[in-house]
This record gives structure tokens, sequence and C-alpha cells, in this order.
């Protein structure tokens, strides 16, 4: 789950990491106000939308009155922002951070994310910051810093001082980049988080170390125990079928082809997209129904699956080890009924209580075509959706 | 023979009482497997369809010499579940539950580099050596006693290659899901040393997926060490991209991650690529048939 650059801020901050002041704003007259009540001579007013490359956009404005905040406000809320993260898309930009400006002397990069291949949570810094990360480790990887961080010394002070000395910190810089680093990890633990990214931290003319950015990704795994993060959940920023999905637990991604697919288990479910491939048809989505499905999350399943327009057939490939076929059939029979269903369907069915899962779609008087194995299930729909 | 677990492996279930523990005790009990024991914190005493049940792992363990968990207690509990395990001198500690946070897993596994248990899981379908002992929630029936190793991180794909297998008359030697999560006890160059050191494996089939650079090394590993053909896959070569977690997530991995990258890595590595799911089976039959025709 992914939250906004204010909502970081405030977390990374509540933990000590020092952030810029700002105040949130959701219409033009909020953000005049905002800008008066920080009461310096300038500020900065920025798009919260789940996505980088705001700058570069037009999302981004150093403003010098809270008419000019107001105006810019205006301008940016209800607009749609296309940037490099965004897709063609854009995003629609329904609030905006007003914050204090900074005098920016030097810009870093900070990361910190759970290291698939250390199996640890590992720090990554680089003096190239304010830039696009990846291009910076493919361009010039020896500008990248990465230390992992051993989970019983957590950032050790001497760590954080050794990042520091590499960053090109000097003086009392390098114990308040320590210190930050610290309160960073901090709110990475309590939060369970998977990934902060402070692009840029900055060094302030006046050489403080200051989070002049900041995005906080979080492990859904972890959320049961965060019900405050859990809040920050923003709808807008999600695709409505997926968050549909996610309220019966079931793993879906929206794509743009004409085959809706419906599988247990997320290989499976990537293979069967891949099979509808080979046989020259697109899936129109990727949708894992998940081990401990009941009737109520695979008829919930079909339902969302249909509710794409575009579906003009679909494919069911389960393969069951903790979910039973027979299961699996009573939702198919039970969702079909009530969606009325209009499209062809191929279900292929293997693994624990098949027989009696091709029973019940047999007895159901509902149209199936059954397949024998998945090269077979998708020659099947293939051929269903162009007759 | 068999890599980690046979017909004298003896084991413990973690959550006995659960609907899962229970329809999977049961089940891995039907198939042949020495359930010798159950463990529910304040449940000791008891017992699970005459498996006696007791408080803690280490109580069961010396009660029933297991050297085998397997985990099937709710994700908040998983990890303390696993280094229960650990601390109780299990060797070999199964962790089928789904949803894990992976700082506990952080945690866990640093703690098991400390022991001499090994892990395989979270998020993982178990371990099968067919006709001897199941692990775990795989449908025993589509298995066949054999020669071909299989190592997958996705659960319901490892089935899928199995049945191709065990339709065309070629049986596993065993099959271990190492878990599709982030941290994982075991990877798939761990399970690719234990088949290669394993007399009766003969051929081994590795399912990847797209992410991370895992298949990338075992690719590396496989060209360097490895004796046996290798058949691979690699699941989401139509995934779209741009659906990652944010830039950081790729410079670890060196920016590869993609289906493309993984598939040239064990081309280059020699290995046979299955380009199509169904087609698994059949590409380890016709490489079988090529090396035997060449000798």
């Amino acid at each position: 789950m992914n939250i906004h650059e204010f909502q970081a801020k405030q977390i990374l901050g509540r933990f000590g990491a020092p952030v810029p002041k700002g105040k949130p704003a959701s219409t033009p007259d909020e953000a005049a106000e905002a800008f008066e009540a920080l009461g310096q001579p300038r500020a900065v007013v920025k798009a919260q939308i789940h996505a980088g490359g705001r700058g570069k956009a037009g999302g981004v404005k150093l403003l010098s009155s809270a008419q000019e905040a107001r105006d810019f406000a205006a301008k940016l809320l209800g607009k749609t922002l296309v940037t490099h993260q965004t897709g063609p898309q854009g995003r629609v930009v329904r609030r905006v951070y007003v914050e204090e400006a900074s005098e920016v002397a030097r810009e870093l990069y900070l990361g910190m994310l759970v290291d698939r291949k250390a199996g640890l949570v590992s720090v990554i810094a680089s003096t190239e910051g304010g830039m696009d990360i990846e291009e910076v480790a493919a361009r010039t990887p020896e500008k990248i810093i990465t230390e992992p961080l051993d989970p019983l010394l957590g950032v050790s002070p001497f760590l954080g001082r050794k990042i520091a000395f590499a960053l090109g910190l000097k003086d009392r810089q390098v114990n308040q980049f320590a210190a930050l680093l610290a309160s960073i990890y901090k709110a990475f633990l309590e939060t369970d988080a998977s990934l902060v990214e402070i692009n840029p931290l900055v060094v302030t003319k006046d050489g403080r170390v200051l989070c002049l950015d900041a995005k906080m990704s979080f492990d859904d795994n972890g959320l049961f125990r965060h019900p405050d993060v859990r809040e920050l959940r923003d709808p807008n920023e999600e695709d409505p079928d997926e968050t549909e999905a996610a309220k019966y637990d079931l793993s879906y991604v929206h794509l743009d082809g004409n085959i809706g697919c419906m599988v247990n288990g997320a290989g499976l479910a990537m293979a069967t997209m891949d099979i509808v491939k080979v046989y020259g048809a697109e899936p129109a989505n990727f949708l894992d129904v998940g081990g401990g499905a009941n009737t109520e999350k695979v008829a919930a399943a079909f339902r969302i699956l249909l509710s794409d327009q575009r579906v003009k057939g679909v494919l069911i490939n389960i393969f069951g080890g903790i979910m039973r076929c027979d299961v699996l059939a009573q939702g198919v029979v039970e969702a079909a009924r009530q969606v009325n269903l209009k499209v062809p369907l191929v279900v292929r069915m293997e693994g624990t209580n098949v027989e009696q899962g091709k029973k019940i779609l047999a007895e159901s008087g509902i149209k199936v075509i059954p397949a024998s194995d998945m090269a077979d299930a998708a020659r099947r729909i293939t051929q269903a959706i162009k007759a | 023979m068999s890599i980690l677990v046979n017909k004298n492996t003896r084991v413990l279930t973690q959550g006995i009482t659960g609907a899962t523990g229970q329809l999977h005790t049961r089940a891995c009990k039907e198939y042949g497997t020495q359930m010798v024991g159950g463990v529910v914190p304040g449940k000791g005493g008891t017992d699970f369809e005459g498996i006696p049940i007791f408080n803690t792992v280490e109580e069961a363990r010396t009660a029933t010499g297991a050297n085998a968990t397997v985990i099937y207690v709710p994700p908040p509990f998983a990890a303390d579940a696993i280094v229960e395990a650990a601390a109780a001198g299990v060797e070999l500690i199964i962790c089928i539950t789904e949803g894990v946070p992976v700082l506990d897993m952080v945690k866990a596994k640093a703690y098991l580099a400390g022991t001499s248990s090994r892990l395989i899981g979270p998020n993982c379908p178990g371990i099968i050596t067919p006709g001897e002992c199941k692990i775990g929630i795989m449908p025993g029936y589509i298995h066949k006693p054999g020669d071909i190793g299989v190592v997958s991180r996705s659960g319901t794909l490892t089935y899928e290659a199995v049945y191709q297998l065990t339709q065309l008359g070629l049986g596993q030697s065993t099959c271990i899901g190492i878990g599709g999560d982030p941290i994982v006890g075991t990877s798939h160059i761990d399970a690719l040393k234990l088949f290669n050191e394993d007399p009766q494996t003969r051929a081994v089939i590795m399912i990847g997926e797209i992410g991370g650079t895992a298949e990338e090394e075992a690719a590396q590993y496989i060209k360097q060490n490895f004796k046996k053909p290798v058949v691979a896959f690699i699941a989401g070569q139509t995934a779209p991209k741009g659906r990652r977690m944010g830039h950081a997530g790729a410079i670890i991995s060196g920016g590869s991650g993609t289906a493309a990258d993984k598939i040239a890595a064990l081309r280059a590595a020699g290995i046979s690529v299955a380009m199509s799911p169904a087609e698994l089976g059949i590409t380890m039959k016709q490489l079988l048939e090529g090396k035997t025709a060449r000798q």
C-alpha cells in the first residue's frame, strides 16, 4: 500500500526525522490559509498524487503570497497530472501540500527497503539526489551506496556516520544524518514499511539535513497491526475493480485484453495469462483467488471479472490444493446464475475433489466448455470468442 | 533416495486444531506420512484423531522424536512458530502460512542462520517425496515416485508441472515449493545443491517468476556447478511492466527481473526453457530422450 507525500512526512516527522513544516489543502482557500499559517515570505505548493515526477509535470511551484498559493491550487485541483510514473492516463489531483520553502545547497538520495537477496532491510544512498535513481544505478553504479542492516543492531551510529561520510557530509551534518537514519529505521520497523524513499534528502544553505520529499510503501501483510496506517489508504489512487477485489481478499490486476481469467495461485495465474497469449488472445486481467477461497469469494471474483465490458470470454483454471474443486464449482454456478452469464466459459479443473467439482458443473445446467488441460483450455476459449 | 524427506521422516503439525491444520494433517497421514504429534499452546495432553497434542514444540520433539514440523498457524503468529521450532532443534521446518509480515521474516531468518534448522517457505505448498512422505497442502494423487526433482516458487504451478510429468510416465524424486514471499528460508540454489548431491535425481524442473534475481543467480550456479539436465519455465512473460513497488527495488536487483532477462540468463547457462506452461513435461521428456540417444 502507498500513501501521499504529506502523510509520509507526518509519519517520519513523528519518529523524529527532520521534515519541513506544511499543511495539506483540498480547496484553493485552504491552500491560501495554509500559506498564511506558515507565516513565511515563500512556500511551495505540491500536487499530492501517488506518483513521482510531479515537478517536471508542473505539479510543484514556489510561491510568494497567499493569493498565488490560492491561484496555483485552483489550477491544480481537479486537474489530471501526467508524469513519467502515472502512465498516459495520469492521475487527478485532489489535494495539494503547502510547505515552507527551503534554501537547498545539496541534493542527496536516501532509501530504505526490504532487500530480497540479503533477506534484510537495506539502506541505499547516493550523492545523486533529485534524479531518477534507477538511471543513476544503471549509468553510474559506483555512486550507489548499499548497506544491509543487522536486525539485532539496526542502524548503529558508526554505520550512520560511515554513510554520511560517503555522502560527503561534514561537521554537525554527520551526526544529524546518523540520527535521521535511525529515525527512519524506527519508522520503518514500527509501521511495517516495505519502502521509504527520500529523494531528495537535502543539505540546506544554513547546513541542516532535511527530508525535502518522502515516499512510503507498506507491507500489506503487516497492515493488520497498523489500523492508523490503513486509514491512509486513498481509494482514488487505486483501480476501483482492484479495490473491490481487495475487499474479498482477491488479488486482481486490470489488463487490456478480452479473456477474463480466474486462477488459483499467482504463478499459475501468470502462466495462464502467458498461455492465453501463446494461443493468440490477450488476457483481460490477472486474478488469483488464493488458496482458501470459499463459495462467496469465488462468486465475487466471477462478478468482478464480468463487470469488465471488454471481457468476451472467461477462462477458469484451477489446480486444487487447499482450494477444493467442488467449492470452486459451487461458486461458479452461483455467480453464473446471479450475473446471467452471456459469454463463453471454459473451465479447466484438476486437484482436490476434482470429480465432485466436475459433477456440480455438469449438473448445473450452466453452459460450460470443459477443458482437459491448460493448452486445451486456452485453445477452446480463443476459438469460442471467435465463433 | 530423495532430498530432505523420506519414509523415516517424523512430522509435527503446529496449529493442528485449526481448520487447515486438521484437513491437511489428515490428508498427509492418509498419504502415509508419519504424523507423530501436534502443537497447540493450552491443548497439551489432548489428541487429534489419535495424534498426541503438546503445549510446546520442545515437549513434542522430546516425546515423539520428530525431525520435521509443518506450520499452519495464522500469519501474526507464524514467525514465532518458526523460531520456536528452530529453538527446539527441529531440523526441517515447513511454513505453509500465507501473509506473514515480511519484517517478521527478517528477524526469523536472522535467528535461523545461527541454528542448524532449515526452513522451507513461508507461503509455500510444502515438500513431497512421492510414495514416502508428503508434508503440506499439495494433492498427493498427482505425484508418482521417480527421478525428476521439481523446485518452484509457485504452489499451483508446481502441481501443474508434476501433473504433466506424471501423465508422461515421469515420476519425481522430491518436489519442493520454496514459496513466493520476498524472504524465504530455502532458495532455488539451496534446493539445486541438494538435488545435485542426490543420486536418485536424474534431472530437475525449475519454475520461476518475474521479479527479483533468484532465477538469474540459479542460472549462474547451474552453469558452474550443476551436473544434471534442467528444464525451466518463467511465469509472467506477458505481465505488464510498471506494477513495481518503487524505484529503489530495481536498484538492488540490478535493474533486471523481467521474464526476458531471466529466460536469456537461463538459456545462456544451457538450460532448456519451456515457453508455454503446458510444455513443461514434454520438454523434460524430449530432453531426457535426446540425452539417451546421444549417449
